[in-house]
C-alpha cells in the first residue's frame, strides 16, 4: 500500500497536484500544518492527515483561515516549520494577520513558514477568480509559482529555506490546473526525525511594532530586495527559444504550461521566445530587462490579472533604454482575454493573432458539422443536490413555512456550502441573495434593521455547520447586541460536505480522525441570548412547524438548528439503506403529476419509459422524504430490520 | 513497451457526475506510469459534480511531460459513460480521426424529468456520434455491469471496452493487476469481472503498428 509518507526516493508516483505540494511540505520537514478547506485547496490537509500521528507532526483543520494562519505562525514563532492552507477567498480571511505578521516576521530564530494559496481562475468552484498574488506585494513578502507538478514537489522545499533564512513566511502560489492535474512525480528524501527543527524558549518580543513599526517597513523592503537577487539567479526561472525572437513570451503558472503547449503545436519554436517566471515576487527585473532588450514584441500570459504584465511596463517606463521601444502585450491589452483560465487552445489564438498568422484547431468542415448536431441535440446538464440531501428537506419544509406564516416575501441570505444550490434550477429557489463565506449571517443582521425604514420582508439566512464556526457567529452576537430582527438556519450535516467531508468543530472528530470534543451550535447561540430550537429536517411536519412559528415571532434573533447527517457520509459509514422504498404504479399519476420530479427534485426519481411512472434509481439511498411529499401518497416505505 | 500510436496520446473519460469517470482514469494513468509514460490528468472540478457533465482528460507521452488540458479537437479516444456526453466531448475535443467508445444506456439530466427539456431521440443522438467519429463502439455498460454482478462497475466495463480496441499501450493484465491494487479484496472481484466483460464485448482493431493517425 502507497503512502504519501515512504521514503522511497527516485521511485515515481501518480499524484495529485495538492498531494505533490503535502509531499514536498513532509520532504521539507514541516511539523505543524493547517489550514481551512476550499476547493481547490482542501487535498493538501487531506492527505497530511492520514500520515498525522505516524509521523509525529500536527495536522488540523482550523475554524477558519486566518485561526490557521496564526496556528501556523505560532509554530514559526517556536522555530518549527509551519504550512497554512487555503483557496484564493481564504486568503482574504487570513489577510489581517498576513499583513501584520510580515512586518514583526518570525523571530529571530523563527522556523520556515508556508502559506500555500490556491486560486481558482475560471472561477470553477469559487465565486470569484481572486488573483492571489497581489497579496505577496501587498505584504512585501515572496511568492513562488510552480508549474509542473513535480516543481509543485521540489519548490516547497526550497520555499522553506527561503523563509527560515528570511525570518518571513512565503508565500507558494498555486491554482485550480495544477493543484487539480494528476501526474507523474519523482520523489525525494524523507527526512531524518532527528535532524527536525526543535521548539526554542520565546523570550523577545516578536511584533510589528517593535523596533517600531515604520522601521519594520523598511526592514521588509530591505529583504525583498536581497530575495530579488537571489530570484535573479533561480533555476525556476528559465528561457528557451532564439536569441532575438520575433516574440517574447513571458509567463508563469498555468500560462506556462499553455505556452509550451502552444509552441510546439504552432511550431513556433524557433521564431518565439518564452521566458518562464517561477519566481513571482519580488520578480527578477534584472532577468526580464535582459530578455526584454532582445526583442520588440512581448506577450504576458498570466493568471488571473494582469499582474506580471502591469510590472514589465512600469519597470520598461523605468528605463531608458526599454521606454517605448517595446510593445508589452497581454491580459490588460486585451490580447489575451480579459477573464477566465487560459487554455492552449486561448494562447494558441493569441499567438496567432499578435503574429498574424493562422491557426486552424481543427478541420472547418468538421466544426460545422459538429457544431450543428450540438446545437440541434445538445442539452444541458447542470448538477444538483445529491438524492437524500438534509438540505433539500430543509428547504421544503421552509418552503411549506413560508406559505402557513402567510409571510410569502421571506427569502433567504444564502452562504458558502452544498445548501447554496437552492438558488440553481434544481433547488427551491429561495434564496435571493448570495455571497461570501460567512456574509449571510451579517446580511441578515443588516436586513433585520430596516424595518424602520420601511422594508418588510423577512431575511433568513442559512449557514451550514462548517461556515457556522467560520464566519457567523460574530454576526450572530452582532444581531443580538443590536436587536435585529434577525432569523437564521444552521443547516448542520455533521460535516464539511462541499470540499469533501472534512470534521469540524461539530462532528466530534479532528483532521487525523481522533475524537474531539463536540461544540453546540445550539449552545453558543443560547449563550449569546438567540431563541433557540433543534429539528431533524427529515421529520417534514415537526420542522415546518417550528419554521413557521420563528418566521412570525418577529422582534428578536431565532436560530433554527436543522440537524441531520450528510447522507452519503451515513452511507458509508451503515453501508446499508434504512428503508425498502417502492412507487405503487396503481396510485402513481405519472405524467399528469410529476408533482416529485418537478417540485421536489430529487435526482433519484426517474422516469419508467414504458409507462411513463416514476420510479427511484440505484443512486436513491433511501432516506424516505419523498413519501411525504407525493400528493397521491403512492411513494411507500418500510424499515429494513438489522 | 508497446510502439504508441500517437504522441501524446490523447484520452477523454467523460459521463455524469457519480459514475466514476475520474475512477477510470486513474487506472488507466498509473498502468501508463508503470510503463514510463509521462502521463497527467486533467479532471473537470466545479459545481457539476453530482449529477452533471464530468469528464477526465487523460495525456501520454513517451518523449515529454505534457500537463495540459487537452486541446481542442485532438482527441483520440473518447470514452463516454453516456451518449449524450459523447457528443458533448465530441463537440469540444473531437476531429475526423477521433474513436468513441459509448455507453449506449442513457441518463436524463433533471430538467428531461422535470419536463423542461427534451432529451434527444436515441437513434439519432447514436447517428450522429457515428458521422463524427472515425469509428465508435456502443455497449449497454450498465447492463453488461449488471450481469456480471457489478452493478456500479459499467465505468470499469467501458475501460475494459477501450483497453480492447488497443489503441491505449497497455496489456489486459497490467490492468487487472491495477484494478487489483486500487480496491479493497472484495471489490476487486466484481471490478475485475466487468473489465473483463467490458473486455469480450466489442470487438478490438489493432493499433500497436502505427495503422492509425
Amino acid at each position: 500500500m502507497e503512502k504519501l509518507s515512504d521514503n522511497k526516493p527516485d521511485t515515481k508516483r501518480l499524484m495529485l497536484g495538492n498531494v505533490a505540494i503535502a509531499r514536498g511540505a513532509l520532504e521539507a520537514g514541516v511539523q505543524v500544518v493547517a489550514g481551512y478547506p476550499g476547493t481547490p485547496s482542501s487535498e493538501i490537509i487531506g492527505n497530511l492527515s492520514p500520515v498525522a500521528r505516524e509521523l509525529g507532526i500536527h495536522v488540523e483543520w482550523s475554524t477558519n483561515e486566518i485561526v490557521a494562519t496564526e496556528v501556523a505562525g505560532a509554530a514559526a514563532y517556536a522555530g518549527l516549520r509551519s504550512m497554512a492552507t487555503m483557496k484564493n477567498a481564504g486568503l482574504n480571511v487570513a489577510s489581517d494577520f498576513l499583513t501584520h505578521f510580515n512586518l514583526s516576521g518570525t523571530g529571530k530564530n523563527g522556523g520556515g513558514m508556508v502559506v500555500v494559496v490556491v486560486d481558482d481562475p475560471g472561477s470553477w468552484s469559487s465565486g470569484d477568480e481572486l488573483d492571489s498574488r497581489w497579496m505577496a506585494k501587498l505584504a512585501i513578502v515572496p511568492l513562488l509559482a510552480p508549474v509542473s507538478l513535480q516543481e509543485a514537489k521540489d519548490m516547497m522545499k526550497w520555499a522553506y529555506e527561503l523563509s527560515e533564512e528570511h525570518k518571513v513566511y512565503c508565500l507558494f502560489w498555486s491554482y485550480t490546473r495544477l493543484s487539480h492535474r494528476t501526474g507523474v512525480v519523482s520523489l525525494g528524501e524523507m527526512p531524518d526525525p532527528e535532524t527536525g527543527n526543535t521548539p526554542h524558549e520565546i523570550t523577545e518580543l516578536i511584533s510589528n511594532e517593535e523596533p517600531f513599526q515604520q522601521e519594520r517597513l523598511n526592514i521588509s523592503y530591505e529583504r525583498l530586495e536581497l530575495l530579488r537577487k537571489i530570484f535573479e539567479k533561480s533555476e525556476y526561472n528559465n528561457y528557451s527559444g532564439p536569441k532575438n525572437p520575433d516574440l517574447l513570451i513571458i509567463s508563469c503558472g498555468n500560462g506556462s504550461m499553455c505556452a509550451m503547449e502552444a509552441l510546439g503545436r504552432m511550431k513556433l519554436e524557433d521564431r518565439v521566445g518564452h521566458l518562464k517566471i517561477g519566481t513571482v515576487w519580488p520578480l527578477p527585473t534584472d532577468l526580464i530587462t535582459k530578455h526584454l532588450s532582445s526583442t520588440d514584441k512581448v506577450v504576458v500570459l498570466e493568471e488571473s490579472t494582469p499582474f506580471m504584465e502591469i510590472h514589465i511596463k512600469e519597470l520598461m517606463a523605468d528605463s531608458s533604454d526599454l521606454a517605448g521601444k517595446i510593445r508589452v502585450m497581454g491580459r490588460d491589452t486585451g490580447h489575451v482575454p480579459r477573464i477566465g483560465e487560459l487554455t492552449p487552445d486561448i494562447v494558441c489564438e493569441s499567438l496567432a493573432d499578435i503574429l498574424g498568422i493562422s491557426f486552424l484547431p481543427r478541420e472547418e468542415s468538421y466544426s460545422k458539422k459538429v457544431a450543428e448536431k450540438s446545437e440541434k441535440m445538445l442539452i444541458r446538464r447542470g448538477g444538483a443536490q445529491c438524492p437524500g440531501c438534509p438540505h433539500r428537506a430543509s428547504y421544503w419544509a421552509l418552503k411549506l413555512a413560508i406559505r402557513k406564516s402567510k409571510k410569502k416575501t421571506t427569502f433567504v441570505c444564502n452562504d458558502i456550502g452544498c445548501y447554496a444550490w437552492d438558488f440553481t434550477p434544481s433547488g427551491q429557489q429561495l434564496t435571493k441573495i448570495v455571497n461570501c463565506m460567512g456574509s449571510s449571517a451579517g446580511v441578515a443582521s443588516g436586513f433585520g434593521q430596516l424595518q424602520p425604514f420601511g422594508f418588510d420582508q423577512i431575511a433568513i439566512s442559512t449557514v451550514g455547520d462548517s461556515t457556522f464556526f467560520h464566519s457567523s457567529i460574530p454576526a450572530i452576537i452582532n444581531s443580538v447586541y443590536n436587536q435585529s430582527d434577525a432569523m437564521y438556519m444552521v443547516l448542520d450535516n455533521r460535516a464539511t460536505a462541499m470540499t469533501g467531508f472534512q470534521p469540524n468543530p461539530s462532528t466530534g472528530e479532528t483532521a487525523p480522525g481522533d475524537s474531539a470534543p463536540v461544540v453546540s451550535i445550539e449552545d453558543i447561540c443560547r449563550a449569546a441570548g438567540c431563541s433557540v430550537e433543534v429539528c431533524d429536517p427529515f421529520d417534514l411536519d415537526t420542522t415546518t412547524e417550528v419554521l413557521t412559528r420563528m418566521i412570525k415571532d418577529r422582534g428578536k434573533v431565532r436560530v433554527a438548528v436543522l440537524r441531520r447527517t450528510c447522507e452519503l457520509i451515513r452511507m458509508r459509514q451503515e453501508r446499508k439503506k434504512p428503508y425498502k422504498m417502492w412507487i405503487d404504479h396503481e396510485i402513481c399519476k405519472g405524467e399528469d403529476c410529476y408533482f416529485c420530479i418537478g417540485h421536489f427534485k430529487c435526482p433519484s426519481f426517474n422516469i419508467d419509459r414504458e409507462t411513463g411512472k416514476v420510479i427511484l434509481g440505484e443512486d436513491c439511498p433511501s432516506c424516505g422524504v419523498c413519501v411525504d411529499i407525493c400528493p397521491h401518497k403512492a411513494i411507500f416505505r418500510e424499515e429494513v430490520q438489522s | 513497451m508497446n510502439i504508441i500510436s500517437h504522441d501524446p496520446l490523447n484520452i477523454v473519460i467523460a459521463g455524469v457526475g457519480g459514475q466514476g469517470n475520474v475512477l477510470c482514469a486513474r487506472i488507466l494513468g498509473r498502468a501508463l506510469m508503470r510503463k514510463d509514460y509521462f502521463v497527467s490528468i486533467v479532471d473537470s472540478f466545479g459545481s457539476t459534480q453530482r449529477g452533471g457533465s464530468v469528464h477526465s482528460r487523460i495525456r501520454a507521452s513517451q518523449t515529454k511531460c505534457i500537463e495540459t488540458v487537452i486541446p481542442k479537437g485532438l482527441a483520440h479516444v473518447i470514452v463516454s459513460l453516456e451518449p449524450l456526453e459523447t457528443l458533448r466531448m465530441l463537440q469540444e475535443y473531437g476531429n475526423p480521426e477521433t474513436l468513441t467508445l459509448t455507453n449506449s444506456q442513457p441518463l436524463f439530466p433533471p430538467e428531461v424529468l422535470a419536463g423542461k427539456q427534451d432529451y434527444p431521440d436515441l437513434d439519432e443522438l447514436q447517428q450522429a456520434i457515428k458521422e463524427l467519429s472515425h469509428k465508435s463502439w456502443f455497449l449497454d455498460a450498465t447492463a453488461i455491469a449488471s450481469d456480471v454482478k457489478a452493478p456500479l462497475a459499467a465505468n470499469v466495463v467501458m475501460l475494459g471496452a477501450l483497453i480492447k480496441t488497443g489503441i491505449v499501450p497497455v496489456e489486459t493484465e497490467e490492468i487487472e493487476e491495477e484494478i487489483k491494487g486500487y480496491f479493497s479484496e472484495s471489490n476487486a472481484g466484481p471490478n475485475l469481472r466487468a473489465f473483463r466483460a467490458g473486455f469480450d464485448a466489442i470487438k478490438g482493431i489493432a493499433f500497436q503498428h502505427l495503422t492509425f493517425g
